[in-house]
């Protein structure tokens, strides 16, 4: 991990309401190009140590790098994309077109008082095209099904170039087969346009053949490793780890297909 | 009547102010109406009363008071009562929608006591709680005016911003958007278009104008900027359309434009549901 650009490094976190460990002691780090999957039961700290990488919380101990910048410092937000696990429960009835909310995702790139150009239009369609969505690009966000409206905030995410993508349990609300869909889109996003990816989720039997590094998270980090590693790891720890018995599925990795 | 309008200045006056209420009410109510606070109008309704009576009263005790036009008043309570909700609202944090009937009901309490003070219960309650078309003046259409002018810019130049927030405040402030200080700049906006706007329809009135057309377009617009529009469209259309009926049948002008935005959101209503059964 260490001879590839670090895009997000966490080092030594610790969070806690009073004596109430929320995070103790994580240290991971996110190395270029990797499809890194975060998961961790319900309850874990997941939530939390994503509003500490956005800089929303502060942790007591330990600090946050992104792109070698400590946090506070760190300014070029475009450069993260974020698709929320809210995108899903977002008011339906919002009069907004799929153009209109994938260029939400232009906002911050764009700053204060100005305009989208043509560029920009040509951007929010290029956006729509590489998820598959642009043929929908005058209907109502609220139109759309579940899996249609989660590849829409990946457009949204993705529609300011950004260097990685930060999904929190985006699948949740979504229909098993637009999953499937979902995460071959993913798998698609990684290798050939090189976005690194953070996928945070509580459902740990269905990434471990689709992400290239795997952090189990339950308060403190008792994982992390590449996902080779990852399966060697003992289902005995695994169990201890959710607190029940886990299957992982074991796949054939290194021909770098899904 | 076009006849009137050339020769009576208070019919120009209603008409001009009409005009502009009709496209900046509409236009603040789409982003109101979309985030779920369509009652944030009525209750800063209530507090612009309260501090027109306010002004009434020290008009009564100082004679220079009494040059100010009341509305500057009104529009300062209302700015205060707008950030006096989003306090409630912190404080109240499980129960936001509290917040509303406490502002409406202390403006309202508040306006009524600082009236009979200012002996101005009869003649001038009336007018305040139900709008006075021909009430309006020279100098408060110059303050329509100048709100509509700052309303139109500021919408313009943070609509991305309005937007994303709306849509979802919280990616938004993720993406680096500066929330609190955009809903700030928004709720004064909506605390200075009320207190202008309830001349015309009156405090109890002048939410029906940030909200009906809006409750018609949302039924029928493809996108937020067509919503908008359709809006605006539906609001200029209730109110010079109310305008005229109250003149020609001799009614109310508020309570006929608030009617006829209620006939609009029925008519597209209608047409939804005939359109669907085709479908």
């Amino acid at each position: 991990m260490t001879n590839s650009n670090t895009i997000i490094d966490l080092q030594n976190i610790s969070f806690h309401y009073g004596d109430d460990y929320v995070l103790d002691d994580i240290t991971f780090s996110i190395p270029e190009g990797a499809f890194v999957g975060l998961v961790g039961p319900n309850g874990s700290g997941k939530s939390t140590l994503i509003k500490i990488i956005f800089g929303l919380l502060k942790p007591q101990k330990g600090y946050v790098n992104i792109f070698g910048q400590r946090i506070n410092k760190f300014h070029d937000w475009s450069k993260i994309g974020y698709v929320s696990q809210k995108a899903n429960s977002f008011n339906s009835g919002f009069p907004a077109s799929v153009f209109e909310v994938v260029s939400m995702g232009l906002t911050s790139k764009l700053g204060l008082f100005k305009f989208m150009k043509s560029s920009h239009r040509d951007a929010v369609h290029d956006a729509l095209q590489l998820v598959g969505m642009n043929e929908y690009s005058s209907s109502n966000i609220g139109d759309l099904s579940g899996g249609q409206q989660q590849r829409v905030f990946i457009a949204r995410a993705l529609v300011s170039n950004p260097d990685i993508l930060i999904l929190d349990e985006p699948t949740v609300g979504v229909d098993a087969n637009s999953t499937s869909d979902f995460y071959q889109l993913l798998g698609k996003l990684n290798r050939d346009n090189g976005i690194t990816l953070l996928l945070v989720t509580h459902d740990i039997g269905t990434i471990t053949d689709k992400v290239t590094h795997v952090a189990c998270l339950n308060r403190s980090l008792h994982f992390h490793g590449e996902t080779e590693e990852f399966e060697q790891f003992s289902d005995r720890d695994l169990s201890g780890f959710y607190g029940h018995h886990v299957h992982v599925l074991s796949h054939d990795h290194g021909h770098g297909g899904v | 009547m076009i006849q009137a309008l050339w020769q009576f200045e208070f019919l120009q006056n209603a008409f001009l102010a009409g005009v502009l209420i009709g496209i900046i009410a509409p236009l603040l109510g789409v982003f109101i109406v979309v985030r779920r606070q369509a009652l944030i109008a009525d209750a800063l309704s209530h507090i612009t009363l309260a501090g027109i009576a306010a002004s009434l009263l020290i008009g009564k005790y100082s004679s220079f008071w009494q040059g100010i036009n009341p509305v500057y008043m009104g529009m300062a309570f209302s700015a205060a009562g707008s950030l006096f909700i989003e306090q409630l609202r912190k404080v109240y944090k499980h129960f936001e929608e509290l917040a509303i009937p406490i502002t409406l009901s202390g403006g309202i309490g508040l306006g009524v006591v600082f009236l009979s003070l200012a002996d101005g219960f009869n003649s001038d309650l009336f007018n305040y709680l139900f709008g006075s078309v021909i009430a309006i003046s020279r100098s408060d259409l110059v303050a329509v005016a100048v709100i509509t002018v700052v309303v139109l810019v500021v919408v313009t130049l943070l609509y991305k911003e309005l937007f994303f927030l709306s849509f979802d405040e919280e990616h938004a402030v993720v993406s680096g958007i500066r929330g609190k200080s955009i809903q700030f700049i928004f709720i004064l906006l909506v605390a200075f278009v009320i207190a202008v706007s309830m001349q015309i329809v009156g405090v109890l009135l002048v939410s029906a104008l940030m909200t009906l057309p809006v409750a018609a377009s949302i039924r029928i617009a493809k996108g937020f900027k067509q919503t908008i529009g359709l809006s605006i469209l539906f609001g200029e259309l209730a109110v010079l359309g109310g305008l005229v009926l109250a003149y020609y049948l001799d009614i109310a002008p508020g309570g006929t434009i608030v009617l006829l935005s209620a006939l609009i959101l029925v008519a597209v209503l209608l047409f939804k549901r005939l359109k669907q059964r085709k479908s």
